[in-house]
Formats: structure tokens, sequence, C-alpha cells
């Protein structure tokens, strides 16, 4: 081979190929709820920088508050477009982020979900003061070792660790294009968004800390696994279809693909290599929505963060993960459904009875909250498993009603305190009912919604998702449905005894008088328990107009 | 549009929940009489809807119907036929005389009041008519959603009332007494929590199949042939709805929760337990499982008989067997509830009609047997039978009322629970003979633990625990003669109930395609 010709392998002349780089198109109006809360939050770490430290809080708190709200009036004037609907709904950002009725149903209910936890993020009347200064739920000073003088000297100092909140809107700006991510690599680095800020958020508790950063270690290192097996998950998909995009996968699953890049073309439609890499990506989900086997960090994770930070993680976190896992299904493997149907079956199955069973036993009502969580993740796994529109709808509607309930619930827990900070053990909720009355009424009416009574949002919840998986064919998955609803309604109930039948104890815990934010907080959850459970036509429609996923 | 008597009256009470238990904590009295007068108001409305009710007509009267959820195929329809009036009627009548009865039973202890907003006073009578709504309203829907939603709900102010409010003295001290109260209401709430949430699976089976909740509707598809269930969907499905019931009403093997129930309540929530919620389970029977699994219906009927001929006996036998006077009325409870069971599915009209006219004369009696059982325990803070006797000498009244109750309670001829039991049993013998001879046992033991009761508690020489005793007071011969007038009257005349009961039964039988066998007495007329 002559010189040349060897040359030209890997030269080739300048004028002919490099013409103009197109910069990629992006609709920034169809994104832009994303874009104002991640603005949000780089604002809120300049605040950090340069407010005074008197006035960080009120500035945070005000900018994290203002900078939901405005993403969440961008979700509404999107939908209000017309973007939720099949026919105007598409793929913006050069085939990143879906833009489409699930999606903005999700980020919808994410933000308004964010807003409320926020408000309990911000509560200071609950901590006894330190000094003249009030405190939050959060650690002093992060850096400030547990028991340290470097944190006897930052409590005394009265610092607060705002940066939370910066933090949150950062997880909130993840979560938001996490259901909406429409290749692997937007869901990966979307996860990663997402869950960084939760991590360190966990580690910040003011009280019990090392059971606090002992959470975080144990959310990070498994969330670490997840994460690898995630993008292992991604790499072998890219393998098997030459492409990260939901759509060109779809493509080759379905067999209808065009333009095969010759490259890729040996590998591509490697059974295989989808069938383990899709398994992968789903461990991965499975492992945000804490479905059994993939729920060991809720518990401890669940119990040691900062109860705040609990009740967001388990609301937002959790509507974020089952939108991402709903696209994944519905979008990139509708043609593998026979595949991933009968281990979804599995993992619903044992998540739903496992959650409840073990629920039983335990003594922490953070725990408890925790194992029920994962039943509820079985219950609207059912829902996903339906694979049909009206599947898609019933998880959607799950979703909201069970997230404002989910926040409202732990943010009583934070009211019920003792010298010790939050009285989480649940003996300690003796005769609650006879204390304070209202906060247990309150507390028992999130239970009976958790527990799935009628007329409460529980129940419109589990009844749509259960008729869409009935519908769908899975009688079987039903009846495990309402065996394990059965079981899980025993606990439950067992600490509605505990409130209201049992005597209070001398050395009972008191029922702090919250600031009116975390009121919202609670008033929210519970008006969205009444309005789902008695009047849910209104977000039933909304959820079954969301339920078509752009491709 | 016309008027929604219908809404109105389940409106009332529902209403009447909310201002009683707003009522401030201080004002005790003034939230009983709230409690009391809207029971009253709900009573007249009530009655007025049995006045508009036309025994002639259709078979859903009054109805309305408005969308509600219609995603789920839901939608707020009302109707009543006969059986539906009479079980309402029942439940408007007795409500006010469960507040009367319990007037006192949840006056705070003034040494146990943990703070001022405590008011458990509000939340007892507000918790009774909580459930008084939700009965009538189960009682007036059409649509099987609707129902479902109100068969669970209503376990929830049920289960407050039996947990949170028990009698005054108890003989194991309060800690006990604490104890096994809330025992026994979980206990009732798991049971029928199951029982609903399997119910819940077949509701959801009946839309996969139908489409629709509305009964109305779903009639029509059958009509038409368009209702494309199988033998066995039908079958499954009629199971689930079935044990919901058989929870509730209770029926043997699934009855273990009503004794403790009834024995660790106040004697007025025993009632309201047995006398009005119980009757929500026989009364779906009729309507539920018959109307929508006619097939089903006659499949399982032999297997249901001999479960409620089981009840008959074993309840009875337990009865004679108990030391403890609640515990001995809710076995007997457990005995009638057979009895209203076996004429639901004996299909015939003289054992339909029976069954209606049972449930409608067991709550009277029951109520009126319990209501002065609960008077006579709370002078002397016991429920052991042995506790008592001579009661007759020094308290004539209430014994003479107790007596009464009783008799009412074994059917003597005369008082209305007779008619019934006796329509009831030839009912069942024109079918099956060998099972109502058999259920005539139910009758001689139901003798035996009444007759029984009264002799050790009332007759005798004066023990020294009841020496002294007062006999009832005003408030008390309030609550039990108009239940007495009620019971002699209706022994003596029951055509009004059965006027009314009657074309609903016939109704029935001709949606379950069941004809009378043999050339029959007129029933009842």
């Amino acid at each position: 081979m002559s010189a040349p010709a060897v040359h030209s392998l890997w030269t080739t002349t300048a004028a002919d190929s490099i013409g103009t780089i197109p910069s990629p198109h992006i609709e920034y109006g169809q994104i832009s709820p994303v874009l104002i809360v991640a603005g949000a939050a780089m604002v809120g770490v300049l605040f950090e920088a340069f407010v005074p430290r008197k006035a960080r809080y009120y500035a945070q708190v005000i900018l994290a508050v203002l900078g939901l709200a405005a993403a969440f009036a961008a979700v509404v004037a999107l939908a209000a477009d017309g973007y939720g609907s099949a026919s105007k709904a598409h793929i913006a950002a050069e085939g990143a982020v879906a833009v489409d009725g699930p999606a903005l149903f999700l980020q919808g209910t994410i933000l308004l979900t964010a807003v409320v936890a926020i408000f309990t993020f911000a509560e200071r009347r609950l901590d006894p003061a330190a000094g003249s200064h009030r405190v939050d739920s959060f650690a002093a000073q992060g850096a400030a070792m547990p028991g340290s003088d470097a944190e006897k000297a930052a409590v005394r100092a009265g610092f607060t660790t705002t940066e939370v909140f910066p933090l949150s809107l950062f997880a909130v700006a993840g979560m938001l294009v996490f259901p909406a991510a429409n290749d692997l690599l937007t869901l990966f680095v979307a996860l990663e968004v997402l869950s960084l800020p939760l991590y360190l958020l966990c580690a910040l508790a003011r009280r019990k800390r090392l059971i606090s950063q002992e959470a975080a270690v144990k959310y990070f290192l498994l969330g670490a696994f997840s994460s690898a097996f995630l993008l292992f998950g991604v790499a072998l998909l890219y393998g098997y279809s030459g492409s990260v995009t939901y759509a060109r996968i779809a493509e080759v699953v379905d067999g209808t693909v065009q333009n095969v890049d010759p490259a890729l073309a040996g590998t591509m439609g490697n059974d295989a290599l989808l069938l383990i890499g899709a398994a992968l990506v789903i461990m991965g989900l499975l492992f945000k929505v804490g479905a059994v086997p993939f729920h060991m960090w809720t518990p401890d994770v669940y119990q040691g963060a900062p109860t705040p930070v609990t009740g967001f993680m388990a609301a937002a976190t959790k509507v974020a993960a089952f939108g991402a896992l709903l696209r994944l299904l519905y979008v990139v493997l509708p043609g593998l459904t026979w595949d991933w149907r009968p281990v979804m079956w599995g993992v619903a199955i044992i998540t739903m009875i496992g959650g409840a069973i073990v629920a039983i036993t335990q003594t922490d009502i953070k725990r408890l909250l925790a194992y029920s969580s994962i039943a509820h993740a079985g219950f609207i796994l059912a829902g996903v498993i339906a694979a049909s529109p009206n599947g898609i709808s019933s998880v959607l509607f799950y979703l909201a009603a069970y997230s404002f309930v989910t926040v409202g619930a732990f943010a009583v827990v934070t009211l019920v305190r003792d010298a010790g900070g939050e009285a989480t053990h649940l003996s300690k909720w003796a005769g609650l009912g006879r204390r304070s009355p209202l906060v247990a009424a309150v507390f028992a009416v999130f239970l009976l919604a958790f527990a799935g009574i009628p007329l409460t949002s529980g129940f419109a919840g589990k009844f749509a998702v259960f008729k869409a998986a009935a519908a769908g064919g899975a009688v079987p998955l039903v009846i495990i449905g309402v065996i394990s609803s059965a079981i899980a309604a025993f606990f439950y109930i067992r600490v509605i005894v505990l409130m209201f039948f049992s005597e209070p104890r001398p050395d009972g815990p008191t029922v702090a008088v919250p600031s009116p934010l975390t009121m919202v907080t609670i008033g929210v959850g519970v008006a969205v328990v009444l309005v789902f459970g008695i009047a849910p036509q209104y977000f039933l429609d909304l959820a079954g107009q969301a339920g078509t996923f752009a491709r | 549009m016309s008027f929604p008597y219908l809404t109105v009256t389940f409106a009332l009470p529902a209403a009447g929940a909310i201002v009683t238990a707003a009522v401030p904590a201080a004002r005790r009295t003034a939230a009983k009489w709230t409690a009391l007068v809207f029971s009253l108001a709900t009573l007249v409305m009530a009655a007025i809807v049995i006045v508009r009710f036309d025994p002639g007509g259709g078979q859903f009267q009054l109805a309305e119907s408005h969308a509600w959820i219609k995603d789920f195929g839901v939608s707020y329809d009302l109707g009543v036929d006969g059986i539906g009036v009479a079980l309402l009627a029942l439940t408007a009548l007795l409500i006010p005389f469960v507040i009367l009865a319990g007037w006192h039973d949840a006056d705070p202890l003034e040494e146990a009041r943990p703070n001022r907003r405590w008011r458990p006073t509000q939340g007892f009578f507000a918790l009774i008519l909580a459930v008084e709504a939700m009965v009538v309203l189960s009682f007036e829907a059409t649509d099987v959603f609707l129902f479902y939603l109100l068969f669970e709900a209503m376990l929830i102010p049920m289960y407050f009332l039996i947990g949170g409010f028990g009698d005054r003295a108890h003989s194991g001290g309060d800690e006990a007494a604490a104890t096994q109260r809330s025992y026994a209401a979980v206990k009732f709430l798991l049971y029928n929590l199951v029982g609903g949430l399997i119910m819940l699976a077949a509701v959801i089976g009946v839309y996969v199949v139908a489409g629709t909740f509305s009964l109305t509707d779903i009639a029509h598809l059958r009509a038409a042939g368009d209702l494309s269930m199988s033998t066995s969907t039908g079958r499954w499905l009629f199971l689930g709805f079935f044990f919901a019931f058989a929870v509730k009403a209770p029926l043997w093997p699934v009855h273990t929760w009503l004794p403790s129930a009834m024995g660790e309540s106040t004697a007025p929530v025993a009632v309201l337990l047995t006398a009005v919620v119980d009757k929500v389970g026989t009364f779906a029977m009729l309507r539920y499982c018959l109307q929508l699994f006619p097939e089903a219906s006659k499949w399982a009927t032999p297997v249901i008989l001999v479960l409620a001929l089981i009840s008959i006996v074993y309840g009875a036998l337990l009865a004679v067997g108990q030391r403890d006077i609640k515990r001995l009325i809710a076995y007997a409870s457990i005995s009638h509830f057979g009895f209203i069971i076996m004429g639901i599915f004996a299909m015939t009209s003289q054992g339909q009609s029976g069954a209606t006219l049972y449930m409608v004369n067991h709550g009277i009696s029951t109520a009126a047997l319990m209501l002065v059982a609960g008077f006579l325990i709370s002078r002397r803070g016991s429920r052991l039978i042995s506790d008592y006797g001579g009661v007759q000498k020094v308290a004539p009244v209430l014994a003479g009322t107790f007596l009464i109750g009783g008799l009412a309670t074994l059917s003597l001829p005369g008082l209305s629970p007779f008619v019934s039991e006796f329509l009831v049993l030839v009912g069942t013998f024109s079918r099956y003979p060998v099972i109502g001879i058999i259920a005539t046992i139910g009758i001689v033991l139901a003798a035996l633990y009444v007759l029984v009761l009264y002799q050790r508690t009332m007759t005798g020489p004066v023990k020294a625990t009841v020496q002294g005793m007062s006999d009832l007071k005003v408030r008390e011969v309030v609550v039990v003669a108009p239940l007495i007038a009620l019971l002699i009257f209706l022994g003596v005349y029951p055509k009004p109930l059965t006027d009314i009961v009657n074309p609903a039964v016939h109704q029935t039988m001709s949606q379950v395609d069941r004809t009378d066998p043999h050339p029959q007495l007129e029933a009842s007329r």
C-alpha cells in the first residue's frame, strides 16, 4: 500500500467534510421547569456564599418556594398548551427529554410535593432554640464531628445548615428529568443528580447524628451499586441497539429498525445483551422505588435520615422513579412485555407481601412507615404490570395520592417529641389520642389512607391500580394485593389502637406546636386524603388525559 | 327534579355527626341533645320515605342518580325497594333509643381528663350518628361500588365505638378492661376488613365482567343476555361477596368476633352493632348475592343452608352455656342470624319475607333485651349472671321489661319475632323439610337460654349484691316502652310490614328465577 493511501486511512482533506457543526436545538420553553429549579438551586448556592448568615434562612426558603412555584407554573403552562395530550406531546432537546402527559403530570406532582416538603425543612419551632437562635431539623454544621467541640461551638454560634435548600432543589431538578428522560444517558445523569444531594441530606440530622450518618453511608453505598448496575445495563443496551435513545432501542426491539450502523451490526439484535441490559436497568430503578428484593436500604435510611428529608425522599423519589420505570417499560420495552411481565409479577408479589409482613414486627414509627412504603411500591407495581393506558393513568393517580399523604405523615412524626428529639419508638405513642386528640386524629386519617379504607385517597388509588391490573388479566395479583392489604391493615390499625385505646405513659412525649409551615404540609395531606377519597374524578381525568407517552 | 328524600335521610345523621362533634368540650349535655334531635329528624325523614314509598310500584323507588367517579364507572345511585325501606325504618327507629340509652355512657370521669380538649361524649354520639348515616346510605345505594365503600367505611366509626367506650365498672379493673376492649375492637375490625377486602377483589371482578356498577344496568344487561359471565366466574365472585357478608352477618364459622365485640362494648353500642350494622350483611345477601349471581346462589344454597343450620344450633347451645349476660345475647343473635340466612337461601317467598321481617324484629327484640340488660349491668357493674338474683323483687319494672325482651327473643307467639320465625321455618320446610325440622331445635334451645337467664337473674332470693337496686328511671322507661309496644303491635298485626316487604321479595325471587314449590298458603297476608 502506498504511503498516501495509508495516510488517507486516518486523514482526509479538510475542505470536504468539516462543514458547520449544527448547534443542538434546545426547546428552552419546554424544559423550563427543570431549568427554573436548577437555576434556583444555583442561585441558592450563591446565596450561601454571599448572603449574610442572618438573612440566609429566609432568603433560601423564599427562593426555594418561589423557584418550585415558578417551575410548577411552567408545568401548568405547558400542560395548558396541550403538551400533555397525545397530539402535541413530543421529544425535546435533541431526543433527550420527553414533554408528554406522564412527564408533566409527574413533574407537577413532584414540584408540589417538594413545596410541602420544603415547608417541613423550614420548620424551626419544634426543636428547642439553641440560645437565641431557632433551629430546624438539620445539623448545625455538617462537617463538625458528632459530639466534638467544633459541633458544640457551631451549635452555640447558632449555625444552621441552610445548604439543605439548594441541595433539595438540585435533587428536585434531577427528579424532574428522571421521569421525562428519553435516553438512557439522560436517565443516568438524572439519577445521579437526584441521588447525590439526597445522600448528603440524609446525613444532616440535628439529633441522633451517628444514625443519620450511618444511614447516609448505607444509602450512598447501595445507591452507588445500583447506579453501577444501571450504567452497566445502559452499556449493554447500547451494545444491543447501537443507540441510547428510547425510540431507537424500541425500534430494534420491535425489529423495525432502519439505517443500521455497519459497525454495530454485529452485536445488534443480540437478545442476551437486551435481556441482561434491560434487567440491570430495571434493577437500578427498582432500587430507587424500594421494591423487594432491592429494598434493604429503605428502613435504615428512612429511620436515620432527618424526618423531613425522609418524607421528601419517600414521596418525591418514589414518584420520579416510578415515572422512569413506566417510561422504560412502556416506551422502550413494550416489545418485551412477555419477558418482563412474569419477572415484575414476582417482584410485585414479594414486594406487597414482604413489605406488609415485615412491617408487622416493627417498633419504630419511621421504620414502620418505611415498610409500609415498600408495600405501597408493590401495589403501584401491580398497576405498572397492567401494561395498558389504564395502567399508566392509575399509577399516575396513585403516585399523586400517595405522595402528599406520605409527606404529611412524616410531618406528623416530627411533632411528637421528647427530650431526645423525635419520639419515634412506637411505645411512646401510646395514649397520644388522649393527650393530643387532634394530632392523633390526623395521623389516624393518614394511617387509614395508607390502609386503603374507603373514602380515603388510599382506597381510590388502590382501586384504580387493582382495576387496571384485573382488566389487564392479572387477577391473581389483585387477589394477593387485597390479601396483603389486609395484612397491612393490621399494623396500621395497631398504631391506631396504641394511640387511642392505650393509657398514656407518664414519661410520654409531648406534641410540639408547629409553625404554620408544617401545619400547611399536614393540612395539604389531609385535604388530599379527603378530596382524592371522596371526589377523585377531576384527578382521575387529569391522570387519564396524561396517560400517553410520547415516543 | 323531585325532592331528594333519600339523600336527605342520609345527610341528616351525617350532618348531625359533624355538628355534634363540633360542640365545645364543656357542653356535654348540648352535644347529647344535638345528637338526639338529629336522630329524631332522621326518623321523621324515614317516616316520610315510608309514606312516599309505593309497595306496588317499581323496584327501586325515590331513585336519585348523579355521576360520581366516571373513571371507576361509579355513580351516586340511590333507590329503595321494600326490603331497603323496612331496614331503613328499623335503623332510623333504633338510633334515638340507642342515643337515649347511652345518655351517660360516655361522660368522662372527672379525674381522668388529660386535657381540656378531650371530649369523649361528643365523640361517642357523633360516631353513633356517623354509623347511622353510613348504614342508611348502604340500604339506599343501588350501585355496587357505593355500597362497598359504605360497607367498609362504617367499620371505622364502629371500631372506635367498640374500642373507645366500655362499661364503667369492670370486674378485672380498668387496665384489663381496656386491653380486652381494644382486643375486641381489633378482632372486629380485622375480621370485617379481611371480608371486605376479599369483596373488593370481587367488586373489581364485577366491573371487569359487567363494565358498570349500577344494579339496574346489570339487571338490564342480564335481561338482554349481554352479560358474559361464565358460570365459574360467577361462582368465584359470589363467594367473594358472600364471604364478606357472612363475616358481617355473622355466620358460623366466621362469627367469633361478635361475642367479644358485643361483650366488651356498652349495651347501646352492642345494639348498634347487632341490630343495625349486622343487618347490612344479611340485607346485602338478599340484594347483592341473589340479584347479581342467581346461578351461583342456587349452586351454593346447600352449603349455606348447612352453615346456617350450624349457626342456629351452635349459637343457641353456646348461649345456653354462657355466664356473661351480654355474650349470651350475642350467641343468641348468632343463632338468630342463622335463621335469617336460612330464610334468605331457602328461596321461597315465605322464607325471604320471613327473613326480612326477622331482620326488623330481631333488631327491635335484641334492642329491647340488650338495653334492659345494659341498664341492669350499669347498676351493678358486672356482666356475670351469677352476680344477680331476685332482681324482680327489688326492681319489678326492670325485671318485667327484661322478661318481655327475653320472650320476644325466644319468639313467643303474640310478639313480633314469632311471625318471622314461623315464616322462615315454613318457607324452609316447604323446600327443605329436613333442614326445617332440625332448625326447630334452635327454638327449643332459645326457650332454655332465655328462661334460665331470667330465672337466675330475676327470680329466687334477693342476693346481697342486688339489695337496694333502683328500678328503671324515666329515661330508661322511655327507651324500653316504645320498643315493647312495637314488639306487641307487630306481633299481633304485622300487615303494615309485610305489605311493604312482600312485593320486593317476589321481585328478588323472580330475578333469581325461583318459584315457590307446591301450592301454598298465601304468605302472611
